[in-house]
């Protein structure tokens, strides 16, 4: 007999989860112009998912059809197994905060809070132990007579989210959320973020173009580019295996290497790349035909550089020769940029495990180097 | 040279202020005038304001032009703002381009074409429904919401434009039903714009002379056409006193706006340094 696995962490690994958002074939046209092209997306009770894509991809117009302030022009968008196409926003099970927090200007901290709960004529009494609770969870209990107007925009951004809480919406949909507030801010705002979500077990759906954000916040990542999902997974699927060049250098930087698979062995693939010249050995089996034309894209920091030349130094395979031509200290780690086989640049990082002087001796401009990396290292994308 | 062009600016100011001002002040002047010619003076005297007083029929034009002005004003502000909602919110309708350009008719419309359009429409209603069967405080106060409505739909039309919608959409996500989100969001935020209009309306109402001409009837005399025909029978030192209080009114309701203007300034100013202090 063997153990079921345990799916707590990752419900949408487990094959007999029903998903809490079921997202089928939802297009959204304006006119001629299309927001959402006929997306589908399964999202999980307990998940903090996250919508990532640059400005007019469509993830605010997919956000604002959760929400019920936009009707999808096709398809069914259902919440806990209930058809949402004509249900109207304020019989929703699901409640927003939006990008400008949109606190009422005339209502009190408190009474901005309250004002969900009233609606749904909760006990007076009641109200007020929510609130305050609420309130001295986003640590606000000192405002909380405050117009919002007499607030910063981290302590507004805090009433937006508890008044959107309050209610104890099955479903949380966050625009934004970070996007008016400084560095600082958001790195702290983001892990209370976190830890209220894991605290509430609330069902997050995070809107941002910040893939910072998205890598840190998520459970599950969908890109959107132009209305489409381009990859949907957890924060390190899609960065460690994008299945897309668009992906891979939407998600952190890639060098990318144009090449076409000469041998397909069961246990690995060798993609040779003529400009610059050398091979790529991977160590595992793909279904791609020889002499299909690929890309292969290889991380910055999975690239080791040293001025020594290996024992192998004739061979052309996961390795290449090249020139130091920029380097960019950063503290905690150094980009350098290796020009290799005439005008190709490569981009490495490296982190600066010594200091520069007891470096012996360190890597300068100008200076001859050689490049190598893993066989499992290098990831092959086809489109 | 800079002091050179700060003379030419203190000239030019100081022409534009008398070109503005010396016409009221000179009626303010003649009010005290004792003399009946009022191109005469006659030395200082404040007796036509107490032959103003006594006279009943500047008080019964006053009471009606004040009672036509405020009934206007209500329900003008009512019916522009539905108007102004209906362009702004209720999103693409079928007509709404007419719709919008219609609801500015008016503000372009020569006054005497308004005036004589309703003055038709009065008749021709009173011949085929018998209603309003006489002309005077009913006529002249319609005929005053059909163009002030028109100036109060364009003040909450630019108002809402400039308010940002989800706050209306947060109300709607919290639970609130859209009359609710009318009543509790959209109607208090709209508070001072409205006020405005019905100012704006008040105001208008009470300087029409031409349009009440048109539909005014035997008996109904509001104050703008009482001192126009009695202007007609020659200059009179107590239409001076009137136009002094008249002004009075008007430069006091100035100055308590733009003091209480200035306060929530300075109130808002301050809570924008708490909050930054706090930071």
């Amino acid at each position: 007999m063997t153990q079921s696995p345990d799916y707590s962490e990752r419900p949408w690994m487990d094959p007999e989860a029903e998903p809490f958002i079921k997202v089928q074939s939802v297009s959204k046209h304006f006119g001629d112009f299309t927001a959402v092209d006929s997306v589908d997306l399964e999202i999980y009770k307990g998940e903090l998912f996250c919508l990532l894509g640059g400005s007019g991809c469509g993830k605010s117009t997919l956000l604002r059809m959760l929400a019920g302030f936009e009707t999808p022009s096709s398809g069914t968008i259902l919440i806990d197994g209930q058809n949402m196409n004509d249900v109207p926003p304020y019989e929703r099970p699901v409640n927003m905060m939006f990008q400008s927090y949109a606190l009422f200007p005339h209502m009190t901290v408190e009474k901005n809070v309250a004002y969900g709960l009233k609606r749904d004529r909760v006990p007076g009494d009641e109200i007020e132990q929510r609130v305050s609770d609420m309130l001295a969870m986003v640590e606000l209990t000192q405002f909380a007579r405050r117009k919002p107007h007499q607030l910063s925009g981290g302590q507004q951004q805090r009433v937006a989210l508890a008044r959107s809480l309050v209610k104890q919406p099955k479903v949380l949909l966050l625009d934004e959320p970070l996007g008016a507030l400084d560095k600082r801010l958001r790195d702290q705002t983001q892990y209370e973020l976190m830890n209220i979500q894991e605290q509430l077990g609330v069902t997050f759906v995070v809107v941002t173009h910040d893939q910072e954000e998205a890598m840190t916040l998520s459970t599950r990542i969908a890109i959107m580019d132009a209305g489409r999902f381009m990859q949907i997974g957890t924060p390190t699927e899609i960065y460690e295996f994008p299945t897309s060049r668009v992906v891979a250098n939407f998600i952190g930087n890639a060098n990318m290497f144009e090449g076409r698979i000469i041998e397909n062995g069961d246990d690995h693939v060798i993609v040779e790349s003529k400009h610059p010249d050398c091979e790529f050995y991977i160590d595992h089996g793909m279904s791609i035909p020889e002499g299909t034309k690929v890309w292969v894209a290889l991380r910055p920091e999975k690239v080791r550089i040293s001025k020594d030349s290996p024992d192998n130094a004739d061979s052309r395979t996961n390795m290449i020769k090249g020139m130091v031509h920029d380097i960019g200290y950063l503290g905690g780690s150094s980009t350098y940029r290796v020009q290799v086989d005439g005008d190709h640049l490569v981009e490495i990082t490296s982190p600066n495990m010594l200091r520069p002087k007891e470096a012996v001796p360190p890597i300068d401009w100008d200076q001859e180097v050689y490049l190598s990396w893993d066989a499992s290292s290098s990831v092959v994308l086809t489109k | 040279m800079n002091g050179k062009r700060s003379i030419f600016l203190i000239s030019v100011l100081a022409f534009g202020m008398a070109f503005l001002y010396v016409p009221m002040l000179l009626l303010i002047l003649y009010s005290f005038n004792s003399s009946r010619i009022v191109q005469i003076w006659g030395g200082f005297s404040t007796k036509w304001y107490g032959e103003l007083f006594r006279s009943p029929e500047v008080w019964d034009a006053l009471t009606l032009s004040l009672k036509i002005a405020s009934v206007n004003a209500c329900f003008a502000t009512i019916l522009g703002t539905l108007a102004g909602l209906a362009l702004v919110r209720f999103g693409r309708f079928r007509g709404r381009t007419l719709f919008s350009g219609m609801i500015s008719a008016p503000l372009v419309m020569p006054e005497v074409i308004t005036g004589l359009s309703l003055l038709l429409l009065f008749i021709w209603l009173q011949e085929t429904i018998g209603w309003p069967n006489e002309r005077g405080f009913t006529t002249i106060t319609i005929a005053h919401i059909t163009f002030s409505m028109a100036y109060v739909a364009v003040i909450i039309q630019s108002r809402l434009a400039g308010m940002a919608q989800d706050l209306e959409e947060a109300a709607q996500d919290l639970g609130a039903k859209p009359f609710r989100v009318l009543t509790d969001i959209t109607l208090p935020l709209l508070a001072p714009g409205m006020l405005a209009g019905w100012l704006l309306a008040f105001t208008l109402s009470l300087d029409d002379l031409i349009i009440a001409s048109f539909v005014t009837g035997p008996g109904s005399t509001t104050l703008p056409i009482l001192i126009y025909s009695r202007i007609r029978l020659g200059l009179r030192p107590d239409i001076n006193a009137l136009a002094t209080i008249i002004i009075l009114v008007v430069a006091i309701g100035v100055i308590v706006a733009g003091y209480i203007m200035l306060r929530q300034q300075k109130q808002r100013a301050l809570d924008m340094q708490m909050s930054a202090e706090k930071n």
